[in-house]
């Protein structure tokens, strides 16, 4: 064991954290992020003469509803990032591909990665836990396809924000669903959450769909969550489109199109 | 009088403010021709490519190709050009036949399995249609590439350094090949390297950029009987080391003074 190379090496890593900030942020990123949800969970297990909906069944729904949100995102983010890791955007861009058809591709991958995933774990949930998903009733339709378009949203502005900062900035196509988890009361309602914060919680489209979740676990319907959900993600999808067309035609003013397909 | 395929006209590109990649370059590609674009590292023979594929945008100046305005038209465009580079290979993970699927289909081309068998064949490397593209040695490589970049019967070619990294046999294998696909299917070639050997055995014509700016124009014999140079080598050396003012000129004027030819002012 040579101490000088395993300090160059540290200082090797060390060089990579200084010169990339995503790469820093992910550093405190992580941790913050399940303090938040862990500690926010705890609140609200800990407030007194709470009821909670269905045992443990209203937290295995929740595990399923947000990795189907997190696949579809991943769907869209990975399919763009498989081309930069194989180094064929450059082919891609050099087809007569539209932007728009290789976005709607990404988007057909997160819905088919999403249905699988949604089966296998509706199945196992129900042959561990005895937890039927289907119990939500006709609103699980609905609640999926509005998951479906968040996670669109969000892979359509993650891959907006690789086109401007590349390979750098990889780590935030895992990150960025996890930003909105503390606040879109997936393991807890929103009254869970401080009272400042629950205004931000509403204008997740997410929030809607689990609260909507939650609802219809305990027998209700969901109508105005369903409402809610549905426009939210309309807005957020058209924000969406816009960054990642703001972002794209920067790309190829600055060259990063061709950078990122290279490096 | 021939047909232009390209025209470009005082083309510039800056990625920072007043430092430009390539600047007031102009010139023709006749269908049917292969042009070189030579010059040293940091030249701007790549980013003219870029522009011309319209995966950069330019910051001013006018790209047409086949009459039609680039980027704007980037998708009609598209349709009738190929790319490969060295730079560019096809994704490791799939196999040659799945690589080559999927660009036949984003090019729509007709019976695609068909086509791909018959390129594979021509181009002789049929018995690596079922091999992982990881796989490949470079030369082999870089056959797949220009197999995806015949896929459509491209009327322009745009091959960027298309032989680098290969060894001299495979080079000149693939020089070979494509001067054969050149003159038998007519296609205009862009060819930007800074090997002098390909430039001399693929082009009819190149265009020598220094700093993103033209330096010389001609066929390889021409600009050498210019230059008074004895091999393009030399010529490359000292035109990149020292512009084209410190070297003998021949004809009338200076290097500086010659422009590019549009078509039909000849050149090749």
């Amino acid at each position: 064991m040579n101490l000088r190379r395993i300090w160059a090496l540290v200082l090797r890593y060390n060089y990579v954290y200084r010169r990339s900030a995503i790469r820093l942020l992910e550093v405190f990123f992580w941790p913050a992020i399940d303090l938040l949800v862990w500690g926010f969970l705890t609140l609200y297990l800990e407030q007194p003469g709470r009821e909670l909906p269905s045992g443990v069944a209203f937290l295995v729904g929740a595990v399923i509803f947000w990795d189907i949100l997190y696949r579809s995102q991943q769907g869209i983010t990975l399919s763009f990032l498989e081309d930069v890791w194989s180094r064929n955007l450059l082919n891609l861009f050099t087809a007569p591909v539209r932007v728009t058809e290789f976005v709607g591709a990404t988007c057909v991958v997160g819905i088919l990665k999403t249905l699988v995933v949604g089966l296998y774990l509706t199945a196992l949930a129900f042959f561990l836990y005895r937890f039927n998903l289907l119990a939500v009733g006709p609103t699980l339709f609905p609640l999926f396809v509005n998951l479906l378009l968040t996670g669109w949203a969000l892979g359509i502005a993650t891959t907006a924000l690789l086109l401007r900062w590349g390979q750098a900035a990889e780590g935030i196509a895992w990150a960025v669903p996890f930003a909105i988890q503390p606040f879109s009361a997936v393991f807890y309602p929103v009254s869970a959450l401080p009272s400042w914060l629950q205004p931000v919680a509403w204008s997740i489209p997410a929030t809607h769909v689990f609260e909507g979740m939650r609802l219809a676990l305990r027998g209700g319907f969901a109508w105005n969550h369903l409402v809610y959900a549905t426009l939210l993600n309309l807005v957020y999808l058209v924000l969406a489109g816009s960054l990642f067309a703001l972002l794209f035609a920067a790309a190829r003013e600055k060259g990063l199109l061709v950078k990122i397909g290279t490096q | 009088m021939s047909e232009a395929v390209v025209v470009v006209e005082e083309l510039r590109k800056e990625f920072s403010r007043d430092r430009p990649v390539v600047s007031g370059l102009s010139f023709a590609l006749n269908r049917g021709e292969a042009l070189g674009l030579l010059g040293p590292n940091g030249a701007g023979k790549t980013t003219v490519v870029h522009l011309l594929l319209g995966l950069t945008t330019p910051t001013s100046g006018r790209i047409a190709i086949f009459g039609l305005p680039m980027p704007q038209k980037r998708i009609r465009v598209l349709q009738r050009v190929n790319f490969a580079s060295a730079y560019a290979l096809l994704p490791a993970n799939l196999t040659v036949r799945e690589n080559l699927m999927v660009f036949a289909r984003l090019y729509e081309v007709a019976r695609p399995k068909e086509k791909i068998a018959r390129l594979l064949a021509e181009l002789e490397i049929a018995h690596l249609v079922d091999q992982v593209a990881g796989r490949l040695s470079a030369g082999e490589a870089t056959r797949v590439s220009l197999c995806k970049a015949l896929l459509n019967n491209p009327e322009l070619l745009l091959l960027d350094e298309p032989t680098a990294g290969l060894d001299p046999d495979i080079a000149d294998k693939v020089r070979r090949l494509l001067r054969r696909l050149q003159s038998e299917r007519g296609i205009a070639v862009l060819y930007t390297s800074h090997n002098m050997r390909d430039i001399e055995a693929v082009c009819d014509r190149v265009l020598f950029l220094r700093r993103g700016r033209l330096l010389a124009e001609g066929s390889p014999v021409e600009i050498l009987r210019n230059f008074r140079c004895d091999d393009l080598e030399t010529l490359f050396i000292q035109l990149s080391r020292e512009g084209s003012g410190s070297l003998p000129v021949a004809n009338e004027g200076g290097p500086e003074e010659l422009s590019p030819r549009l078509p039909g002012t000849g050149g090749g």
